[in-house]
């Protein structure tokens, strides 16, 4: 019989630990976890991403529910720990659950330091530490109010970062002179503060908070010196201390945390203790590296190698703030047996500064540029001697020897045992050995075998260099397709940061996102236009110059030059006066081909460019709008003829369609839209094939999607059943909506629901009523400002030179 | 070289084009963002779709039938595809556009 492990906490360390733990041994224990928070393990580190909107929190997921069932562990979500019984060898959670161990892991992480002002706890002061905390304050910034930041450290200022980007007022209270001190020397604090006021933070240093006070919540933050900061958020990132408490209660050994040896055992023999709960040699710890190394060795140790032991190791630290490059390592404190470098460069806001001691650097800090970062950090490892290359040595690795100023080059110079991943302590030499040895060739899989780059991603750039190097054209950076060949972030980086960085012009996304194209290219640029469209229905003007010629003019090219026109039918129902209509507009513009599509419209082939104003004006005079055939957008909803008139139509198809038809008509899309609604099962609207479809039953209406009947044919899944016409409206909108926000341009709904997943659609849309009342309602909003026909507008002159030639030349009455 | 009056800047939107008729047919005048004014036949050297009608990135154009680029300056396909479209002497004196007739009588010839 296996033995059982028990682990308190779920956090970072670990997850990794069982990683390793069971690559080891595999089937050696019994693995039950308790977790206090109720959820799987994520990425702790990418929360600021998440505050600040750039990533989703199923994005940090680490180890999926179905990872834990995959491996057979049991995982207690929102049990937290109360008791250790260390003589019956049990564990007792508040839910009380009892469970026995032979081996206890406790990984009960930090908690969050609390400043014991007046006014602490009142309703609006938060911490960040956990995804709650960061859930807590994007519910708060939708109030687009004022906010304070108690600490101006690295989480102080990571907070502060995203809550401005969610739209707060943000005012940074720091204790010290200079931001981050403890990474960063006074210069490289005061660059780091000018970049954080630019972002329209204010920043108070030497700010003695005093007292948070408010009627019943938070009102304000009052200073030691009188100062009075207006707040209804205050987060409080002074600092972390080890949760230890359940250890010490349990009469484990507790100093500032729990007291483990260099295997990771605490003085209890069965019980081990790792991340930032527990104290090594005297010491605690709170970056990801060193807890990645604890995991490693405690995975060892419960695998039965008594041998491994964790080292003290240096880890540099970076900020995760878009657009702010910092990177600081090391002992920078000034000394008399100490000399500096430093390299300033005002205009490029760049600072860098060297701390050197008997020739080998033992101090870094970069801020602007921090490219260097892994050599610099290199040397200082391996004590390298520098004073061969004191002179250049600021200036980089690219320096050198005279080395070309080759990014690629300045990888493959680094030698194998040069760290890439600082996060999981991964060097060159085991990425590219993982490549070669394994046969890797995208960035997924790399980080699947090494970890390199898996957990904050800041060395992506580093990996990526690596593959090719190693595997030259066969690395196919893929894994994130660019939009187009005018950037390297892919459609769904460039829709989160239009997001992120309230972006609402074309020239704006290409200058914040560093765009190498001076205006884009065909293919980005309807992309972007339509996301803005999406994103910004009110404050975005159209930008009809990077829309394809047929949503330009409103028609569809063809191969000849001339156009297609087809006026809407509402759901394929037509009349007298109508018919009557086209034939006229046939006959006077003597339009070559008239014909019916798939979609049940009617299609009149062969008209000139000149003709289409005076075409549609003609059909407006009959009540015609736009079919929007050549639309990314709802194209046409196919009905049958239904309970009206059928003997077997269970609803009214027929004015569903029509209703359908005219409530969504006019919205932009990713892709077109095509819809159908049939009666009955027999569903002679062919509803099955379609983006979206309904098919009507006795006992309501089934909403179905994700149909395709074009390049590929697929059946449409089915997202579930409603009884009422209303309800059905509501949720084939709101689902339009999901995709309207999510799907990648020129992306239909059935390759983005493969992407997303059907079951994930389904609870957003079935499951969640307030999801879907949202999606519901952002799509009315846009359509209040899409619903204009383009058509009448084009008749009463909008976009003339569309439609008339600028001039003629060469004729012989011109030239007369 | 005959100069023709064909209109002025503002007639053109930027990243856009319009169009001249002539006795040999249609001639695109593009305008870039940066006010550089082009004229080239109107007509893809790939399967004849009206280059005027395309989107305008750079100085240059793609093709809205099947995303030919052509660079307005040479006239010349982009990447891979090979062939070149007819350039035609423009020139703007502050607002006004010309045309240099002789260049497109020659091509009647």
């Amino acid at each position: 019989m296996s033995e059982r492990l028990v682990i308190i906490g779920n956090g970072m360390a670990p997850g990794r630990m069982l990683e390793h733990l069971l690559e080891q041994a595999p089937g050696r224990y019994t693995v039950t976890i308790f977790n206090a928070e109720p959820r799987v393990n994520y990425d702790r580190i990418m929360l600021s991403p998440v505050l600040s909107g750039e990533k989703a929190y199923e994005e940090i997921i680490i180890h999926g529910d179905g990872w834990y069932i995959a491996n057979n562990i049991t995982l207690y979500k929102g049990h937290k720990i109360v008791a250790i019984d260390r003589t019956a060898k049990t564990v007792t959670s508040d839910h009380g659950v009892t469970e026995p161990y032979d081996k206890l892991v406790i990984a009960t992480g930090s908690v969050p330091f609390i400043i014991p002002v007046p006014g602490h706890d009142l309703p609006g002061v938060l911490t960040y530490r956990d995804l709650d905390d960061v859930q807590a304050m994007m519910l708060a910034a939708q109030s687009r109010a004022k906010a304070v930041v108690i600490g101006g450290g690295l989480l102080g200022l990571e907070a502060a970062a995203g809550l401005n980007a969610q739209g707060m007022d943000v005012t940074v209270l720091h204790v010290m002179p200079t931001l981050m001190e403890r990474q960063l020397d006074p210069a490289a604090g005061y660059l780091l503060q000018r970049a954080v006021e630019q972002r329209g933070i204010k920043v108070i240093t030497k700010a003695n908070t005093q007292a948070i006070t408010g009627k019943g919540k938070v009102g304000q933050v009052e200073l030691a010196d009188g100062t009075i900061i207006p707040a209804t958020l205050v987060v409080m990132a002074v600092g972390i201390r080890p949760n230890s408490a359940l250890a010490k209660q349990a009469g484990i050994a507790v100093n500032r945390g729990i007291v483990v040896d260099a295997g990771m055992r605490s003085n209890d023999p069965d019980i081990y203790a790792l991340g930032e709960c527990a104290e090594v040699d005297g010491q605690v710890y709170g970056l990801v590296a060193p807890l990645y190394e604890m995991a490693r060795v405690a995975a060892s140790q419960l695998a039965g190698n008594e041998a491994a032991a964790f080292v003290h190791m240096d880890t540099p630290t970076k900020l995760k703030v878009t657009g702010i490059d910092l990177f600081s390592l090391g002992d920078f404190a000034e000394g008399e047996d100490r000399q500096e470098i430093v390299l300033r460069d005002a205009a490029a806001g760049v600072y860098k500064r060297l701390v050197l001691k008997d020739d080998r650097i033992i101090g870094t800090v970069l801020y602007g540029e921090t490219a260097d970062g892994a050599w610099f950090n290199d040397l200082k490892k391996k004590q390298t001697d520098i004073s061969e290359m004191r002179d250049t040595l600021i200036f980089g690795q690219s320096y050198q020897g005279g080395a070309p100023l080759d990014p690629m080059a300045a990888v493959a110079a680094l030698p194998d045992d040069a760290e890439i991943c600082g996060c999981n302590g991964v060097c060159k030499g085991k990425i590219t050995g993982a490549i070669t040895a394994k046969g890797l060739t995208s960035l997924d899989d790399v980080r699947a075998h090494t970890k390199a780059s898996a957990s904050c991603g800041s060395c992506t750039g580093l990996v990526e260099k690596l593959m090719v190097l190693t595997i030259g054209d066969k690395y196919n950076p893929a894994a994130v397709q660019p939009m187009c060949g005018c950037t390297t972030l892919g459609h769904d980086e460039v829709r989160r940061l239009i997001k992120a960085k309230s972006l609402k012009t074309i020239p704006a996304v290409m200058q914040e996102l560093e765009w190498t194209t001076s205006c884009g290219c065909a293919k980005c640029r309807p992309a972007l236009n339509y996301y803005l469209v999406c994103d910004w229905p009110d404050d975005y003007a159209d930008d009809y110059q990077s829309r394809f010629i047929n949503e330009r003019v409103h028609a569809n090219i063809q191969k000849d030059g001339t156009y297609s026109v087809v006026p809407r039918m509402w759901g394929g129902v037509t009349n007298a006066a109508e018919l009557r209509a086209i034939a006229d507009v046939v006959d006077k513009f003597e339009i070559p081909m008239v014909k019916v599509t798939g979609g049940q419209r009617i299609d009149m082939l062969g008209i000139r460019k000149e003709d289409l104003p005076a075409v549609w004006a003609d059909l407006g005079q009959a009540g015609f709008v736009s079919g929007h055939a050549y639309a990314k957008g709802l194209r046409t909803v196919k009905t049958c003829v239904g309970s009206d008139w059928c003997r077997f139509g269970t609803q009214d198809s027929t004015g569903l369609g029509i209703r359908i038809e005219k409530f969504m008509w006019g919205s932009w899309t990713p892709a077109k839209v095509k819809m159908a609604v049939s009666g009955c099962p027999r569903n002679c609207a062919e509803a099955t094939c379609k983006d979206v479809g309904v098919i009507c039953v006795d006992s309501g209406y089934e909403i179905h999607f994700a149909g395709a009947a074009g390049l590929d044919i697929k059946g449409t899944e089915v997202l579930g059943l409603v009884r009422t016409e209303d309800e059905a409206l509501e949720h084939i909108v709101a689902l339009t909506q999901m995709y309207r926000e999510q799907g990648r341009y020129l992306e239909r709904i059935y390759k983005w629901a493969k992407r997303i997943g059907i079951p994930e659609i389904k609870r957003q849309i079935m499951d969640d009523g307030d999801k879907r009342k949202a999606f519901y309602e952002r799509f009315v909003f846009s359509q209040k400002f899409a619903q204009v026909d383009p058509w009448s507008e084009r008749v009463s002159g909008k976009d003339k030179h569309e439609f008339r030639p600028m001039a003629s030349v060469g004729f012989a009455q011109a030239a007369e | 070289m005959n100069w023709i009056s064909i209109g002025s800047l503002s007639d053109i939107p930027r990243r856009g084009a319009r169009c001249l008729a002539t006795p040999e047919g249609k001639v695109a005048i593009f305008r870039t963002q940066d006010d550089q004014v082009y004229a080239i036949d109107d007509q893809c050297p790939h399967r004849g779709g009206p280059l005027s009608q395309g989107i305008v990135h750079g100085t240059a154009v793609t093709c809205p039938l099947h995303n030919w680029g052509i660079l307005l300056e040479t006239g010349k396909a982009l990447g891979a595809d090979e062939g070149a479209v007819r350039t035609i002497p423009v020139r703007v004196e502050g607002e006004r556009l010309f045309i240099a007739l002789e260049a497109l009588a020659s091509r009647a010839a």
